[in-house]
């Protein structure tokens, strides 16, 4: 009796197995493999000859150059984290925001719907390069395109500083909000996914809560904050993480990586330079995460 | 018991009244801001789109012509066309969507198994490889470019190519063998999310219905084509989409490993080179280093090709978009 029980759960046990087969393969040969490879790259030199390649142990030597010898990697990694630190917050507001407004009953909100995940169907790496190559190709100038980018748009935002630094609020949370408006489109485009994952978890929330809150007369700021937030406050998390980790993607610093590999054939320095990325993310992953774990209900 | 009924004294009925009114109106001035916001946004989105329709058509007269705001004075399909030829869009359209449907249809296949098989099988160390799909999800693609590509360049399963033929292994660069092996085994584009996806879509649907079959004598292959398979439709549209968009618009993988291949993000990213090359054969101005095409021309040929490769996405979008929305909602994501 006891025995044919046991068998049975090895069955399903050896069945699972199979069903998990095909990732555990490619997680074996396509992932561990590489991912212990690139550490060992990082540590040494490596020269790629006619069949296969050969290494070379040089230490911490491509971390050194990584980080102090290269002229361009340091600048570039401390910006595009920076950026994407500073981008995090405005991404969830946006989104949350347009979550609640798609949320809401209104005619032609199908359309709006549609209209605000487009962006997730156009961002392509490709079209953007074609795009400002299309645009450097007109004025004949890198630089020139740099600066256009941020005249083209007509309208002047000294007004709307001079505006808010009137009412008294920091010139640091001013530069921010100013910053912010000045990037409106490219938060606007990276935030599709966000806004499906809150609109999602805001579904989820049962009516009767808002009908409670409503008898007992609460307004809706205060349901909002009350009953909303917290019942998709668990998401915050979620789209924080996706939000890092939609931005290697686009990364200058993976471009980086990219062309020290690829074009200056150094691979070695390629796979330091992708490990501090990497750690540094992590880092920034972690301490978010054991700093909202604690804030976040779960129901 | 008496039912209260509302004292109705004058003074409180004009309050009542009053009040009615002021909320009435609040509600409108709040959907006309409401209107306005959801309006600013969405023009934000789709003015570049608008933008590029706009050029598609646009003649090359009107180019100079400062008056022209989106809609064009002269219409014509000449822009499409050279762009078309340039792109050599057709065939490159159809190779482009073979290769994405096939990485899709693997992509899908592979996570609903490991999905599965993560959701309601226990063995030994599940927890710990789960943890490992989360890892994947984690780690940027930029740390595995370097390996991946050298494998991929002498691609050799456990020594068994060198074993048979005595050579170093097979080069699969520029065939979509590299592709078509990492979605066969779930370690494609972004594959760790579709994993988590359809494990968490499975982890909530009832035992009791596998159990049901199992009495009935399926097996668990079975259970899982029969049973489980036909009601994870909503994770699946979830999952094909994405997979189908992102693995469209990759331009990592693809430049890295298939960068001579036709495919459409490879040949829109060197479009303006291109460009710049071919108009002046193509209109017929001449051949030779010194002729050079119009910039103004080369942006707009540029802009219809942009369009040319967004073009069947966004056909597809219009088609399927009512179900993006649902199946997301219903897929269990948020669980």
């Amino acid at each position: 009796m006891n025995g044919t029980k046991l068998t049975l759960a090895r069955k399903r046990s050896l069945l699972g197995i199979a069903f998990i087969l095909p990732w555990l393969i490619g997680f074996v040969l396509l992932f561990a493999a590489p991912l212990f490879q690139s550490v060992q790259f990082s540590f040494s030199k490596l020269t790629v000859g006619l069949n296969g390649f050969e290494l070379e142990g040089v230490g911490w030597d491509n971390f050194n150059n990584a980080m102090f010898v290269d002229a361009t990697f340091n600048r570039i990694l401390t910006q595009s984290v920076s950026e994407m630190l500073l981008n995090v917050p405005m991404i969830l507001f946006f989104s949350l925001f347009s979550a609640t407004l798609l949320n809401q009953k209104f005619r032609g909100r199908t359309l709006a719907r549609a209209i605000f995940f487009l962006p997730v169907i156009l961002a392509s790496n490709a079209i953007a390069s074609a795009e400002s190559a299309g645009l450097i190709n007109l004025v004949g100038d890198a630089s020139v395109v740099n600066e256009m980018g941020g005249s083209t748009s007509e309208y002047n935002i000294m007004s709307m500083v001079m505006i808010l630094s009137d009412i008294g609020l920091p010139i640091s949370f001013v530069d921010y909000i100013v910053g912010a408006i000045m990037r409106i489109y490219e938060i606007i485009t990276s935030s599709g996914v966000q806004i499906l994952i809150f609109l999602a978890a805001l579904q989820s929330v049962p009516g009767s809560m808002y009908e409670v809150a409503k008898m007992e007369g609460a307004t809706s700021y205060e349901s909002f904050w009350k009953i909303t937030f917290p019942m998709v406050s668990p998401l915050i998390l979620t789209n924080i993480i996706y939000t890092i980790i939609d931005s290697f993607a686009g990364s200058p610093v993976t471009d980086v990586i990219f062309t020290t590999a690829f074009e200056t054939q150094n691979f070695g320095l390629s796979s330091a330079m992708s490990w501090i990325y990497t750690v540094i993310v992590g880092i920034i992953l972690v301490v978010i995460g054991w700093i909202l774990a604690k804030r976040i209900h779960y129901n | 018991m008496e039912a209260r009924t509302p004292q109705a004294v004058p003074g409180e009925a004009n309050k009542y009244r009053l009040q009615k009114a002021r909320n009435k109106s609040v509600d409108i001035l709040y959907s006309v801001f409401r209107y306005m916001l959801v309006i600013g946004i969405s023009f934000i989105i789709i003015y570049p789109l608008l933008m590029k329709f706009s050029t598609a058509f646009k003649d090359k007269i009107d180019i100079y012509n400062p008056t022209i705001y989106m809609v064009p004075v002269h219409f014509t399909l000449d822009n499409l066309k050279l762009a078309m030829e340039i792109l050599d869009y057709f065939p490159l359209l159809g190779n482009t969507m073979l290769f994405v449907v096939v990485t899709t249809l693997l992509t899908a296949a592979s996570c609903a198994l490991a999905g599965y098989g993560f959701a309601r099988f226990n063995f030994p160390g599940s927890n710990v490889l789960f943890a490992l799909v989360i890892l994947t999800i984690l780690v940027p693609t930029g740390t595995l470019l370097v390996p991946m590509y050298l494998h991929f360049r002498s691609f050799d399963v456990l020594g068994l190519v060198s074993l048979f033929t005595g050579k170093e292994g097979v080069n699969l660069l520029n065939t979509y063998w590299p592709s078509i092996i990492t979605s066969a085994t779930a370690m494609g584009l972004k594959a760790g999310l579709f994993i988590y996806i359809f494990r968490q879509f499975f982890k909530g649907m009832p035992k009791e219905i596998e159990e049901a079959a199992l009495i009935d004598g399926a097996g668990g292959i079975k259970t899982f084509l029969r049973i489980m398979l036909p009601n994870a439709i909503p994770p699946m549209i979830t999952v094909i989409l994405f997979c189908f968009v992102w693995q469209y618009n990759d331009t990592i993988y693809t430049s890295l490993f298939m960068s001579e291949t036709a495919l459409m993000p490879i040949n829109i990213a060197s479009l303006p080179a291109q460009a710049n090359a071919l108009i002046p054969v193509l209109t017929g101005v001449g051949t030779g280093t010194n002729v050079k095409a119009d910039p103004n021309h080369v942006a707009l040929i540029i802009d219809t090709g942009i369009l040319l490769a967004i073009i069947p996405l966004i056909i597809l979008y219009l088609i399927v978009q009512r179900y993006f929305v649902e199946s997301v909602e219903r897929s269990g994501i948020i669980g």
